[in-house]
C-alpha cells in the first residue's frame, strides 16, 4: 500500500500547506471590517479549475491504489510477467503527440487565434482516438496470443489498468467533443470555449502522465 | 476573486429560477431541495435497515421462535443492515443532506457552484439505492457476505446471494461512488470558491469544516472501495484471481489460483477506516455549533477544533490495518497500527475536552437539539474509550469476534452520529420548514432514544467479555456461556424493539409540525451563523434576496460583554457591535 500512501501524502500535504497558510496566526475571534484581502491568494482562480484539480486528485488516488494492489499481488507466487505488445510504444507516441497538439491549440486559444482551434482540436481528437484504438488492438493481439484476462494476475492487471485509463480518456473525449462541436460551428471566440480548452489540456497532460507511469510500471515488471 | 465570480452569476441564477412544480421540486437544481431529497431517501433506506436489525434481534433474543428467519436470511439482514447504515444512510445524509443544505447557507453563497452536477449527484445516488433495493428481490436474494464483503466467501457458493446479490451490491457501490464524487467536487469547490465577502476559512462555522474535511476524505478514500469492487466483480464474472486463492468449491475447482484475500482487506479498510471519519467529522462539526449556540458561549478553542478535525482526517489514512489484527499480520505492523490508532485519540480527546469546556459556565438551554448534542458527548466518549481497548493488538485479538466489538462500533459510529443527526434535524427544522416542532414530543423522543440505546449497547459489552461470539445465527450449546447470557440477549432485543418503536415519535412530530406547527421565527435560537440571517424562512431560491451577505466576524460571538444581545450575527459589522476580543479579555 506504499504507493497509495505516498500519493495520498502528497495530496494531503498540498492541502495541508495551503490550509496552514490560510489559518496560521489568524485571530478568528477578532471582528473586522471586511478587507479586500479576505479572498486573495491561490483562490483568485476559476471554480472549474479547482473542481478539475480536485477530480485529478481523486483519479490519482484511484490509480495509485490499483498500483498498490499491483505491487502487493506481484509478490505472490503465481505471477508470470507479461511481455507487453510492442504496439504500446506507438500508442504512447500518439498520446504524447495528442498532448503536444492540444497544448499548441490551447496557446492559440489564449492568444485568440480562433482559426487555428478547429484543426488543432480535430488533430488532437484523431491522435487520442488512435491511442484508444491502438490499446484495443493491443488487447486483441494479447487475446489471439492466448493471453486472456483470467490466465494470470499480471494479465488481469494489464487489462484492468489499460481499461481504466481508456475509460478516463473517453470521459475527456466527451468534454473535447462538446468543445470541438462548438468550435466547428463557429463559436470559437466564446470565452467559455477557451476556458474549456484550457482545462481539457490540463486533463490530457495529466492522463498522459498517468499513462507514462502505468507504462513504466508494466514494462519494469 | 471568488465573491466576484459568484456575484457575476447572480444574473444567470435569476434567469434559471424554477417555474413549474417539476423543476422546483423534482428536477431541482436548488441545493436546499436536493438536500431534502437526499435526506428523505437516506432516512427511507435507513428505516429499512432499522427493520432488518429488528429481525436480527428477534432471532438473537428469542432463537428459533420465528419461522421466517433462517441462517441464510439472517446473514442477509446483517449485511444489508451494515451497508445501508454506514454508506447509504449516514454518508449520504451527512454529506448529501446536511452538506448540501448547510455549505451554501453557512458560507453565504447562493447555491453550490455546479447546480446541475449537484442535481445529477442526487439522481445517481437514487439509482444506487434502487439497485441496492432490487437485490432483495432477485433469485437468491441480497448478498449475505457481511458488510465487509470479504472474499473468498463473498463470491463462493454457500454464501447467500452469490449469484445476483453480490453483483448488484458491487454495482450499487460503484454507482454510489460516482454520485458521491459528483457531490464531493461540488462541496469542495463551493467551500473553496463561493464563500461570501469576508468569510475567511478561519471564520467558517465548524459544521462546514467538518463537512469539508469529511468530503476530502471521502474523495480520496472511496476510490479504494471502487478499486476493490471492480476487482471483485472481475473475480466473480471473468474468473481473474485478484483476491481468490486456489480453492475448491463443493468438490469442484472454480479455476482460481494464488490470489490474496488479504489484499482485498487492505483495500477495503483503506476505504473503511476513513469512512468512519467521513461519518464522524460532520457530526463533530455540527455538534460543536449546536453546543455553542445552545450554551450561549463561544466554542472553546476554535482553532484547535479546526486543526483537530484536520489532524484526525490525516491520521485516519494510516490506521486501517487495526481492523485486520486477526488476519495474522507481522507484529511490527501491528505495533505500528496500534500506535497510530492510539495517537488519533489525542486530537479526538482535544475535541471532547473542548466540547465540555464550552459548556462550562455557559448559559445552557436544554432544548431538544442541545439534549441530543450533550448525549452525543456521552456516547462518543463511551465508544471512544472502548476503541482504545480494541486499538491494542493484544486486547483486540480475544475480543475481536465478540459482541464487545459490536457494542464499540455501534456506540461510536451508530448511536453517536444518529444522535447528532436528530439534534441537527431538530436544530435546523425551523429554518428548513419554517415551522416549529413540538418541544415535549421531541424531549420524549430524546429520552427514550438515549436511554434505550444504552439499554441495548451497555449489556453488549458484558456479553463480549463473556465471550459471546458475534456474527452467529445461534449460540448453540456453548458451555462457557452462562444461561444468563441468553436472558441478557432477550433484554437487548426488547430494548432494541422499544427504541425502534419510539422513533415513531419523531415522525409524529414531523407530521404535527408540518400540519399544525406554529410558524417559526427566522432565528429561533438567536444563532450567529449566516443561515439564520436569510431574508426569508425557509430561504427562497438564491438564498439571499438581492444582496449577498458580508461576513464581519467568526461564528461564535455569543454573550459578548458590553453588548446588549447575547449574540452577534456574522453579518453585523464591527463598528455596529464591539469586537469580541477586546471586551472578552477584560473580564
Amino acid at each position: 500500500m506504499e504507493i497509495g500512501l505516498i500519493v495520498l501524502a502528497i495530496i494531503l500535504a498540498t492541502l495541508l500547506g495551503w490550509l496552514l497558510k490560510q489559518s496560521f496566526n489568524t485571530q478568528p475571534w477578532v471582528a473586522d471590517v471586511v478587507s479586500e484581502t479576505a479572498h486573495h491568494g491561490p483562490l483568485g482562480t476559476n471554480s472549474r479549475l479547482i473542481a478539475l484539480l480536485t477530480l485529478l486528485a481523486v483519479v490519482s488516488s484511484f490509480f495509485a491504489l490499483i498500483m498498490s494492489a499491483y505491487a502487493l499481488r506481484m509478490d505472490l507466487g503465481d505471477w508470470v510477467p507479461l511481455s507487453e505488445p510492442q504496439l504500446l510504444w506507438l500508442n504512447t507516441l500518439m498520446l504524447v503527440f495528442a498532448s503536444i497538439v492540444f497544448q499548441w491549440t490551447r496557446n492559440n486559444a489564449v492568444k485568440g487565434r480562433v482559426s487555428r482551434l478547429a484543426p488543432g482540436l480535430l488533430v488532437t481528437g484523431l491522435l487520442t482516438a488512435a491511442f484508444v484504438v491502438g490499446q484495443l488492438v493491443a488487447w486483441q493481439q494479447l487475446k489471439s496470443g492466448g493471453q486472456l484476462i483470467s490466465s494470470n494476475p499480471a494479465n488481469a492487471f494489464f487489462y484492468f489498468l489499460t481499461g481504466a485509463h481508456a475509460v478516463h480518456i473517453a470521459g475527456g473525449m466527451y468534454v473535447w467533443a462538446r468543445a470541438t462541436t462548438k468550435v466547428v460551428l463557429g463559436k470559437g471566440d466564446d470565452p467559455a470555449i477557451r476556458r474549456s480548452i484550457e482545462l481539457c489540456t490540463i486533463y490530457w497532460h495529466f492522463l498522459l502522465l498517468v499513462w507514462l507511469v502505468l507504462f513504466g510500471l508494466l514494462l519494469s515488471t | 476573486m471568488a465573491y466576484v465570480a459568484i456575484a457575476d452569476r447572480d444574473h444567470e441564477i435569476e434567469h434559471h429560477d424554477p417555474q413549474t412544480f417539476i423543476t422546483k421540486y423534482i428536477w431541482s437544481q436548488d441545493h436546499k431541495v436536493i438536500a431534502i431529497q437526499y435526506s428523505i431517501t437516506a432516512i427511507f433506506v435507513g428505516l429499512i435497515a432499522l427493520g432488518l436489525s429488528a429481525m436480527m434481534r428477534l432471532q438473537l433474543g428469542f432463537p428459533d421462535q420465528f419461522s421466517f428467519i433462517n441462517p441464510e436470511n439472517y446473514y442477509q439482514f446483517i449485511t444489508m443492515h451494515g451497508m445501508i447504515m454506514v454508506i447509504y444512510l449516514l454518508t449520504a445524509l451527512f454529506l448529501g443532506g446536511f452538506g448540501n443544505y448547510l455549505i451554501p447557507l453557512m458560507c453565504g453563497s447562493r447555491d453550490m457552484v455546479f447546480p446541475f452536477l449537484n442535481m445529477l449527484s442526487y439522481w445517481v445516488y437514487l439509482v444506487s439505492v434502487i439497485i441496492l433495493l432490487i437485490s432483495f428481490f432477485v433469485p437468491g436474494g441480497s448478498t449475505g457476505a457481511g458488510w465487509t464483503l470479504y472474499p473468498p466467501q463473498a463470491i463462493m457458493q454457500g454464501t447467500p446471494g452469490t449469484d445476483w446479490g453480490i453483483l448488484l451490491m458491487l454495482a450499487s457501490l460503484a454507482v454510489f461512488i460516482v454520485a458521491f464524487t459528483m457531490g464531493g467536487l461540488n462541496y469542495v469547490t463551493t467551500v473553496l470558491q463561493a464563500r461570501c465577502k469576508g468569510m475567511t476559512l478561519m471564520r467558517m462555522p465548524l459544521s462546514v469544516w467538518g463537512i469539508f474535511i469529511a468530503t476530502v476524505l471521502g474523495l480520496l478514500a472511496f476510490p479504494a472501495l471502487l478499486v476493490s469492487a471492480i476487482m471483485m466483480l472481475f473475480d466473480k464474472t471473468l474468473y481473474t484471481s485478484f483476491f481468490m486463492p486456489a480453492i475448491s468449491s463443493m468438490g469442484a475447482d472454480p479455476g482460481y489460483s494464488g490470489g490474496s484475500p488479504i489484499l482485498f482487506q487492505h483495500l477495503f479498510w483503506f476505504f473503511g477506516h476513513p469512512e468512519v471519519y467521513i461519518v464522524a467529522l460532520p457530526a463533530f462539526g455540527i455538534v460543536s455549533d449546536l453546543l455553542s449556540t445552545h450554551a450561549r458561549k463561544n466554542i472553546f478553542g476554535y482553532r484547535m477544533m479546526v486543526w483537530a478535525i484536520i489532524a484526525i482526517g490525516g491520521l485516519s489514512f494510516v490506521v486501517w490495518a487495526h481492523h485486520m489484527y486477526v488476519s495474522g499480520m507481522n507484529p511490527y505492523f501491528g505495533f505500528f497500527f496500534a500506535t497510530t490508532t492510539l495517537i488519533i485519540a489525542v486530537p479526538t480527546a482535544i475535541k471532547v475536552y473542548n466540547w465540555v469546556l464550552t459548556l462550562w459556565e455557559g448559559n445552557i438551554h436544554l432544548r431538544v437539539p442541545m439534549l441530543f448534542s450533550i448525549a452525543f458527548v456521552f456516547t462518543f466518549i463511551h465508544g471512544g474509550l472502548t476503541g482504545l481497548f480494541l486499538g491494542n493488538v493484544t486486547i483486540d485479538l480475544p475480543l475481536s469476534d465478540t459482541y464487545f466489538v459490536v457494542a464499540h462500533f455501534h456506540m461510536v459510529m451508530g448511536v453517536s452520529p444518529v444522535l447528532v443527526v436528530f439534534g441537527a434535524i431538530y436544530h435546523w427544522w425551523p429554518k428548513i420548514t419554517g415551522k416549529m416542532y413540538h418541544e415535549g414530543l421531541g424531549k420524549w423522543h430524546f429520552w427514550m432514544t438515549f436511554l434505550g440505546t444504552y439499554a441495548i449497547y451497555l449489556p453488549m459489552h458484558y456479553l463480549g467479555f463473556a465471550g459471546v461470539p458475534r456474527r452467529y445465527f445461534a449460540m448453540g450449546n456453548t458451555e462457557f456461556l452462562p444461561d444468563s447470557a441468553q436472558d441478557l440477549n432477550a433484554w437487548i432485543t426488547m430494548s432494541a424493539l422499544f427504541v425502534a418503536a419510539t422513533q415513531i415519535l419523531f415522525f409524529v412530530n414531523v407530521i404535527w409540525s408540518l400540519t399544525r406547527g406554529p410558524k417559526a421565527d427566522p432565528n429561533p435560537w438567536n444563532a450567529t451563523t449566516l443561515e439564520w440571517q436569510t431574508p426569508d424562512t425557509p430561504p427562497k431560491h438564491g438564498n439571499w434576496g438581492h444582496d449577498l451577505p458580508e461576513c464581519h466576524r467568526w461564528a461564535y460571538d455569543y454573550s459578548v460583554p458590553g453588548y446588549e444581545d447575547d449574540f452577534i450575527p456574522q453579518n453585523v459589522p464591527a463598528d455596529v457591535a464591539p469586537a469580541g476580543r477586546d471586551h472578552g479579555e477584560g473580564h
